[in-house]
């Protein structure tokens, strides 16, 4: 069974309709890495998937389990944010925390695991993404590519079931962007459901399962890297592609 | 006659210190709860607030005194607050609604991502408020309080307008025995006390040094 499914999901604000039914499904272990330019829905996407915005219609189910269709209380909304993890362009720390606390801050408070678990946990991440020795710095002490990789364990420190990342290296200057896409690249593994917005198209391509191309608020392509990039069948994806190779 | 002077203007300056410290315990959180009211999403609320902050902050708060403390009798025949008691609910409603102001902006000026790093991590909105906001918040309103709190400190003279023996009127009285130099002395009691808010204040910012925000 699909670990994500999402059916006809809509949402518009105001005049503007920026998702007009967006149906696609994801199997455990896959990355699914979204491409598409400024507008195209992209990120709005993420945001209803994590509940940040509510969808007018259509349906997120979770290993199978519905969590949209009705009027949700404040408490369903935070159980139903917990499926999900998400790593912002704009990284979000937390500034009057160290990075050891920025990890262990949410499993504190939502009371998961003692203390000690949690601190052994954090630093564990910290391993992950390379940053042990910054345990106890505090965010602005820490570049950007830095910093983004905090976020990752952050959000890793709650065990989502799917991992979201909005334009995770858009913030960063060139060349901090390796660093923080090796450790994306290293999340991936069988337990580890990703879903990447980016616009590192070299990226999306050699580390994604599945490739979205969005334009004007549908899926306009869906395909393995191979499909979209080498072979698309749509005039509108092959122009997108055709123009941001022409660029490099 | 340094001494008598001396213990004169102790006496008024201690008038002054307890109108000071009664608006401070006060104002400090009603300013918080004027804050959520105009940042309500109950749009009546929001709205009513705001006028009432326009008002207060809009007028002298010598009228604000003087019609608190006579307003009551003449407008409604209802017997009169005790001098101080009126002085006391006058500092508070202005000041709470100056502080309200600063709260809002420190409150607003925190980008959004904060909240939202914090609703992706499941908590809740009062943790979010609490754990993540409240202390960067301070760190902002910091300098603006003080600003107002040393405002506050001067302000304290305008209470003799409804017969509060402050430290100033304590000190005006010498000039029919021909001294000036007790007005000169009133003012280095305000010098010397806000020279030690300043230092106050100095050193809560340098506590807050360690992050930015």
């Amino acid at each position: 069974m699909a670990i994500l499914e999402v059916k006809g999901l809509k949402k518009h604000f105001g005049e503007t309709d920026v998702l007009k039914g967006v149906s696609f499904s994801l199997e455990q272990g896959q990355v699914l890495a979204i491409i598409g330019s400024s507008g195209s829905g992209k990120t709005t996407l993420l945001r209803c998937l994590n509940f940040l915005e509510t969808a007018d219609e259509g349906e997120v189910l979770v290993d199978g389990k519905c969590l949209t269709g009705r009027q949700l209380t404040e408490g369903e909304i935070r159980q139903n944010r917990l499926h999900f993890g998400l790593v912002f362009q704009n990284f979000n720390l937390f500034p009057q925390y160290t990075v050891l606390e920025n990890i262990t801050l949410a499993p504190k408070l939502l009371k998961q695991g003692t203390e000690q678990e949690n601190r052994d946990k954090a630093l564990a991440l910290l391993d992950k993404v390379g940053l042990r020795q910054k345990k106890d710095a505090y965010p602005h002490q820490l570049s950007g590519g830095q910093q983004q990789r905090v976020a990752i364990a952050r959000a890793l420190a709650l065990n989502p079931q799917i991992l979201c990342f909005d334009e995770p290296t858009s913030a960063l200057d060139p060349e901090l962007t390796g660093e923080v896409l090796r450790v994306i690249r290293g999340l991936k593994d069988k337990n580890n459901t990703m879903i990447v917005v980016t616009h590192e198209m070299e990226f999306a391509k050699s580390v994604a399962d599945v490739v979205i191309y969005m334009a004007d608020g549908v899926i306009e392509e869906m395909g393995t890297p191979e499909e979209v990039f080498d072979h698309p069948k749509s005039e509108k994806t092959r122009a997108f592609i055709g123009g941001v190779q022409q660029v490099f | 006659m340094f001494l008598p002077v001396t213990l004169q203007l102790l006496m008024g300056f201690w008038e002054s210190l307890k109108i000071f410290l009664l608006t401070l315990a006060f104002a400090l959180p009603l300013g918080l709860v004027i804050c959520f009211g105009s940042m309500s999403r109950f749009f009546p609320l929001k709205k009513l607030t705001r006028g009432f902050v326009w008002i207060i902050r809009g007028t002298p708060l010598m009228l604000q005194l003087i019609i608190i403390f006579y307003g009551p009798g003449l407008m409604f025949g209802l017997p009169a607050m005790p001098r101080f008691t009126a002085t006391i609910v006058a500092f508070v409603i202005n000041y709470a609604c100056y502080f309200s102001e600063i709260y809002r902006g420190g409150i607003e000026s925190i980008p959004r991502g904060q909240y939202e790093a914090g609703q992706v991590l499941g908590m809740t909105k009062g943790q979010i408020f609490y754990r993540v906001v409240l202390l960067q918040v301070i760190k902002r309103v910091l300098a603006p309080m003080s600003n107002e709190i040393i405002t506050l400190v001067k302000d304290t003279s305008l209470a003799r307008i409804i017969g509060i023996y402050e430290i100033i009127w304590a000190g005006e009285a010498f000039i029919k025995k021909g001294l000036i130099w007790p007005l000169f002395y009133t003012g280095v009691f305000y010098l010397v006390f806000n020279g030690l808010l300043t230092i106050l204040f100095g050193y809560l910012e340098k506590k807050l040094d360690y992050f930015r925000s």
